[in-house]
């Protein structure tokens, strides 16, 4: 089991109150996955001011956020959040931001990269996480939340998810590929590397390098579809574009609410109980194999 | 005699375990009426009485499975397996009800007013279903006894592997699965039809659905096939 949530803002005067509708839908998804949790925000201007370039990394512990900002350089600036640093630059584009980053870092695990994005995520009870996160206040035009029951590898701040591995992305995963071992091999031999031995990180891989031979992110989940063996539902999201897609026998639970004002996606429909508007929702679950975007 | 008090449970400040265990322990023709459910898994349970249950909310996993007896009604949404298992009694659900609603059921009657996902109905050995709106894929799989009534359209693989369960859609059929074949609608299926719409209050024209049931190729044993095992 896992637990997806995930919330596109179409009325901006909802935007103020995305973390606090997020954070209802992560704590009804913590009882599908205790062990992790990890949530992508587009737009909170807490961790990313508008427009700024920004890098998601794991906490390395030893260095806190304005150290790693000194050592960075130029005009960024970090924060902590519990076990994530996020490091952002208003002149840096995102590709040089990470790779001063990496630079600076070289064992740095780099958990999501693109304009005012920031991916949170660690070892813990999600309700604990999203305190420490003080999800409650964040804000923004989208955001998806996951929580983590592990099965296809150990229970590490890598292994949480969202996976952001391509500018703007973030992929969670419902579900275990049967085959990743095989693509990993693959992708492997491209010359992609790899953050974790987390059987969704394949599917984060995959996806960016059908997105990097220039397919839309359509094509590239019909692409998933064909290439992944095994048990999916899927959320993935870019800066303005909110997917979701399941494998084709559709086990794993997937609901989907609509409004004028949002587009929200759950594991259970009790996720949105508390969103404005539930009643007169359109309310369906997506069918097998067939992919599903919302673009804001 | 019709209970002339109602007990609350409010699961806002009990747990559904509290709960079960109260309608497990309630004298038959009680009724109960079940506040802030919030989505909760696992509400009225394994009831064997004649207890009037109303859940005034969304339902979560497996709300009234193994039901016997009871009739127990959800306000609201319901998650996977709806009356999962039941053998008798009736479960109506106001809104729409996820995947797998009424599997493996042996009896009584399964109502959802809205849509019910993939799997409605499967593995069903003699449940009576019948849904308002639209079932998703293989609905009635396996299924070898009782009646699946869906008044809106069907998804892919209709019956999969179906043995005796019996099939009636309005609506339109996205496909059919393997061994299921459409047949004919005579005047004593339009009869049982009409019974099972008037059992859950609607009012559709029986004469506008049609009939779905099994070819009987599948489940037995063809000895022209034995080459292939």
């Amino acid at each position: 089991m896992c637990g997806i949530a995930g919330l596109q803002v179409r009325d901006p005067s909802l935007e103020p109150r995305l973390g606090e509708l997020l954070t209802g839908m992560l704590h009804q998804a913590a009882e599908r996955g205790p062990d992790s949790a990890g949530v992508a925000l587009y737009g909170d201007a807490r961790l990313t001011p508008p427009g700024h370039s920004a890098v998601s990394l794991l906490a390395p512990g030893d260095a806190s956020a304005a150290e790693i900002a000194a050592l960075v350089g130029g005009d960024t600036a970090a924060v902590t959040v519990s076990q994530s640093v996020v490091v952002h630059s208003p002149s840096l584009p995102v590709a040089d931001l990470e790779r001063a980053l990496r630079g600076a870092f070289p064992t740095a695990v780099v958990t999501g990269r693109g304009t005012d994005l920031a991916v949170l995520k660690g070892v813990g009870h999600p309700d604990v996480l999203a305190e420490e996160f003080g999800l409650r206040a964040a804000t923004g035009r989208q955001g998806i939340a996951h929580t983590r029951m592990a099965t296809e590898s150990a229970v590490t701040p890598e292994g949480a998810h969202p996976f952001s591995v391509d500018e703007n992305v973030c992929l969670v995963h419902n579900g275990s590929f049967a085959n990743h071992a095989t693509v990993r091999r693959e992708l492997r031999a491209e010359g992609i590397a790899f953050d974790s031995e987390n059987d969704s990180e394949v599917g984060a891989r995959f996806v960016a390098a059908q997105l990097a031979a220039g397919h839309d992110l359509e094509k590239a989940l019909r692409l998933l579809c064909e290439r992944f063996d095994g048990f999916y539902t899927l959320l993935v999201t870019t800066g303005d574009t909110f997917a979701v897609v399941r494998d084709a026998i559709a086990c794993k639970p997937a609901v989907v609410a609509e409004t004028d004002a949002w587009v929200a996606m759950a594991s259970e429909y009790r996720y949105f109980a508390h969103l404005p508007g539930i009643e007169s929702a359109r309310i369906f679950e997506p069918e097998p194999e067939e992919v599903y975007t919302w673009q804001r | 005699m019709a209970a002339l008090t109602t007990t609350v449970v409010d699961l806002s400040q009990e747990s559904a375990r509290d709960l079960n265990s109260a309608l497990h322990k309630a004298s038959p023709g009680t009724s109960w009426h079940v506040t802030h459910p919030g989505g909760a898994h696992n509400l009225a349970v394994g009831l064997t009485t004649g207890l009037d249950v109303v859940i005034d909310g969304p339902a979560g996993y497996y709300c009234a499975g193994m039901n016997q007896r009871a009739t127990v009604t959800v306000h609201g949404n319901a998650g996977t397996g709806v009356a999962e298992n039941m053998m008798s009694g009736t479960v109506r659900v106001r809104g729409s009800a996820s995947q797998s609603a009424g599997a493996t059921a042996h009896g009584g009657l399964l109502v959802i007013d809205g849509d019910a996902s993939a799997r409605c109905g499967i593995s069903m050995k003699g449940v009576d279903i019948v849904v308002g709106g639209d079932v998703g894929h293989m609905s009635a799989f396996m299924g070898q006894a009782g009646r699946l009534v869906v008044c809106g359209d069907a998804g892919d693989a209709l019956g999969d592997s179906l043995y005796e369960a019996r099939v009636y859609v309005r609506g339109k059929v996205k496909s059919l699965g393997a061994d299921c074949v459409e047949k004919e609608m005579r005047a004593e299926h339009v009869a049982e039809l009409a019974g099972l719409l008037k059992s859950a209050d609607r009012d559709d024209d029986p004469s506008a659905f049609r009939r779905y049931g099994s070819a009987r190729e599948l489940y037995h044993f063809r000895v022209d096939n034995s080459s292939s095992y």
